[in-house]
Parts: structure tokens; sequence; C-alpha cells
């Protein structure tokens, strides 16, 4: 039996994922190349807070300290947010952004797909809701893949910087939880290394296509999913967190 | 460097199953797949459509804003082209 703290903090892992990819999206609004990518990256920003609410929500009924969903946004410290460094790393460019999409969308269905069988009544109600977004974002993004990689000289030249970078922390995707290990047993998720093959299955073919050269896997470990996050993720903060800081319980 | 703008799409969505398929407004896109995409990010946020429609703006052929009078205008006086000269009888009253 996993312990109500176990699992809100596998929850949390998952709706942290959501809520600070969602914050980065956002800083394209206004931003984009073109309008239309303006708004679909708008719309998927917005999907994607639309699950943190819904996980925060369930997380803190888990752990019934009485937080809400906004409580767990914006007041927590860096050390407690369970997110993957991967979603937390600055935008860059618009290749980084849909290369991070990408590889981060196809976690996100075959992670959906999997929790919509979950013990967690709540989780896999989430769960079936979710991944019919996922499955559009991977769609959206894979599709900017191809189009950037297999562009021209200088989109392929920066969707390649983009996946070099991004690659390394894609090894935290899949690195065990051992905190997790009893939510797994109950039912509740899989265990992150369960993912790891049909990630590869699903990603590595696009990446072909789009004419990338897949990185070798290195020893470097990232740790965001355990709170310790990178150098990014303070300032990321810092501008999600001001409005609630500054006027303490403020609603709209 | 040479600046190309991506073509212009109309895009016309249906609202529910049984409707037709209206014009919404327009996307620039680089292709018909692409095109879809923007137009379903653009015009369907608000649950307003099932299905979607788009048509290269340069196929589509259009009658000449100056040929109204000619082409138009003649239609003004033949009322009898509507049907509603037609004495029905009470039990078809509603059609």
């Amino acid at each position: 039996m996993a312990s109500k703290q176990e699992h809100t903090e596998y929850v949390l892992r998952i709706g942290d994922n959501a809520l600070i990819l969602g914050q980065r999206l956002s800083e394209w609004c206004g931003h984009a190349p073109v309008l239309e990518e303006d708004m679909a990256l708008a719309n998927m920003a917005l999907d994607l807070i639309g699950q943190a609410r819904m996980l925060l929500t369930h997380a803190g009924q888990l752990e019934g300290a009485g937080r809400d969903e906004d409580q767990l946004a914006f007041l927590r410290t860096e050390a407690h947010y369970r997110n993957l460094t991967l979603c937390e790393l600055p935008n860059e460019d618009f290749a980084r952004t849909v290369v991070r999409n990408f590889l981060f969308s196809s976690f996100q269905v075959l992670l959906w797909a999997r929790l919509s069988g979950s013990t967690d009544a709540e989780l896999a109600a989430i769960a079936a809701k979710s991944l019919k977004e996922a499955r559009y974002h991977q769609q959206h993004a894979g599709d900017w893949v191809i189009r950037l990689g297999d562009g021209t000289a200088e989109s392929h030249r920066r969707s390649q910087v983009a996946l070099d970078y991004l690659w390394p922390y894609t090894a935290e995707l899949f690195a065990p939880a051992p905190s997790d290990d009893k939510v797994v047993a109950a039912g509740i998720g899989p265990a992150w290394p369960s993912l790891e093959a049909d990630w590869e299955a699903q990603v590595v073919p696009v990446l072909n296509e789009a004419t990338l050269t897949v990185p070798a896997r290195t020893p470097f470990k990232s740790f965001g999913k355990f709170g310790r996050h990178s150098e990014h993720m303070g300032h990321l903060l810092a501008t999600m967190q001001i409005m609630q800081r500054t006027y303490p319980g403020a609603r709209w | 460097m040479e600046r190309k703008e991506w073509p212009l799409w109309e895009v016309f969505i249906r609202s529910r199953n049984g409707l037709d398929h209206k014009h919404c407004g327009s996307v620039h896109a680089p292709d018909p797949r692409m095109a879809l995409q923007v137009a379903r990010d653009v015009y369907t946020r608000r649950m307003e459509g099932v299905s979607i429609w788009v048509v290269k703006a340069s196929d589509i052929v259009a009658s000449d804003p100056d040929a109204k009078p000619e082409l138009f205008d003649p239609a003004e006086d033949k009322i009898y082209r509507h049907p509603t000269f037609y004495k029905l009888p009470d039990e078809v009253n509603h059609m």
C-alpha cells in the first residue's frame, strides 16, 4: 500500500511537468514566428495548465493538508517542485521549443495511455481526457520537427543543436524513483523505466525522418523530478509566482 | 534573403453534423496539412466545429465584383421564379 505522501508525490511529478512546461510555452504568446503558430503554442500552454490544475487539485486532496491548486502552483519553493528538468529549460528558439514539445508530448502520450487504467479513478479520468490533448501536441510538434530538420540548412542546424542540447535531459524521464515503487505496485501508475522502449520506438523514427542525428546516451544525469533543479528554474518560478506572492490570495 | 509569404487558405467549418460548412476566415500555411492544423488552432478553440475544410485561396474562382450589374441585377424583377404562386392544399400547409 502506497502512503499518502508517496501517492501525492507521484501525482505531483506528473502535474508539475504540465505546469512548468505550460508556463514555458506561454512565454511564446505574442512572440511566435507567425500568428497561427502563436495561437497553437498558446493553446498547448493552456492545455498543459488545464492538466496541471486537475492534477494539482487532486494532489492537494490526496495530501489532505488543505492546499488547493493555487497554493501548490504558486506558493511552493523550488525544491518542492517535482517536474522533469526538461520542462524548465529555456525555450531558446522555435527549433528547441518544438523539439522539446515533441520529446515531451511523446512521453506524455505513453504516460496518459498507461494512467487511463490507473487504480486511482480520479487520475484515470484526468489521463483519459489529457491523452487526446497530448496526441495533438505530439502530432503538431512531430510535424514541425520533420519540417525543420528536413528543411533548410539553417533550420536543420538549429534543430540538431536543439536535439543535442535536450537529449541528455531525456534520460531523466525514465530514471527510476524509489519512492514510487509502492505507487507502481498499487497499480496507480507505471514505473518510469517501463516507458522507455515505447518512447524510443515513437521518437527515433520521426527524428530519422527529420534527418537528425540521435545523440548517444552519456552519463549525464538531471534530477528535477527529485526536486533538484537547473539554474533556470528559479527565474521561471519568480515570473510565475510574483502575482500570488505580491498579492497573496489574489483571484480572478 | 528572399522572403516568401506562405500561401493563403480559406477556412470552412461545419459547426454540427448535418449542417453546411461555412466560411469563417483564412490562415497562412505552407501546405494543406499545416493549413488544416493551424485552422484547427485558430478557428476551433471554442468548440466551433466538428469538421474543417481548407481551400487554397488562389484555387477559388470568384465572380468579378464589377460584373455585378449584369450577373445579379436581372434577377431582381423575376419574382415568378420564387415558388410562391402555388395554392397548396391545407394538409401540406407547413411546407
